[in-house]
């Protein structure tokens, strides 16, 4: 079964487009990225884990989640939630925080809007669309992005320099 | 001050001088006379060019002329690379899930 992965960076548009198809219907995708505890099972690449502390999915509230790596050690980061349509498109803007929750001063920061689409099959459809059309978010590029993707620099970076 | 690639294109100025300088080595006067900033604004972003290492120097007579470094520039391309598998690792897990639900 295909799942017509897309990673697509625009450097004219300023945007990075990303696709997705799963083999699941819509309401069980939805699920799957709006539950704090079915998040923990995939949104952090492992060894990473994404801890939930705070859930509150409605407009204008906050996604608090820690990423906890093997050695127990956490960043907090909070998603703020911008724009949603139940079932259909979830945007947000996010950034790393203290435990209590303050945003980090001057910290970098991240958006992306999310949207979901039934396809034939009873399969879903996923596209992502992230901006970085301004300062903050090619900051974030450098410092935010490749944090929340630590778990990476264990495995994938270790292949990709090996393949220089 | 953190000095990569991502600090060299975060700004405007520079990313339009880069643009200026991957057409050719050029002076800092030169480069100047296509801004309406002044000339110490412009070689204080040639100076973080050149600190992030995506331009580099080189003296001609009594000259300066400033050079784009192509090869820094590919450090764009290794992060993207890292940004997909990131994604890509993150829906093969989901794959799983959705799979048990």
């Amino acid at each position: 079964m295909t799942n017509n992965f897309v990673f697509e960076p625009d450097m004219v548009a300023k945007k990075i487009h990303i696709v997705r198809e799963f083999n699941a219907p819509i309401e069980k995708v939805w699920k799957a990225w709006t539950d704090p505890d079915l998040l923990e099972k995939w949104w952090s690449p492992k060894p990473f884990k994404a801890v939930t502390e705070i859930m509150d999915f409605t407009l204008g509230g906050t996604w608090k989640f820690a990423m906890v790596g093997p050695d127990g050690k956490k960043s907090w980061i909070y998603a703020e939630f911008t724009a949603i349509e139940h079932g259909k498109t979830i945007s947000s803007a996010a950034g790393f925080c203290d435990d209590e929750g303050n945003p980090v001063v001057n910290g970098p920061k991240w958006y992306r809007t999310t949207t979901f689409a039934a396809i034939d099959g009873d399969r879903t459809r996923v596209d992502i669309v992230i901006p970085f059309d301004d300062e903050a978010t090619l900051k974030s590029f450098a410092e935010g992005y490749f944090k929340e993707g630590t778990a990476m620099s264990y495995n994938q970076l270790d292949e990709l320099l090996a393949a220089e | 001050m953190r000095r990569d690639i991502f600090q060299a294109i975060a700004d405007p100025t520079r990313r339009a001088i880069l643009s200026l300088l991957v057409l050719g080595a050029m002076t800092p006067n030169a480069l100047a006379e296509h801004f309406d900033s002044t000339r110490q604004a412009v070689s204080k972003h040639l100076k973080i060019l050149t600190e992030c290492e995506v331009v580099t120097q080189k003296q001609t007579g009594r000259e300066i002329h400033y050079h784009f470094n192509p090869e820094k520039m590919k450090e764009i391309d290794i992060w993207l690379e890292r940004f997909r598998k990131l994604w890509e690792d993150r829906f093969d897990q989901l794959d799983s899930l959705l799979n048990d639900l």
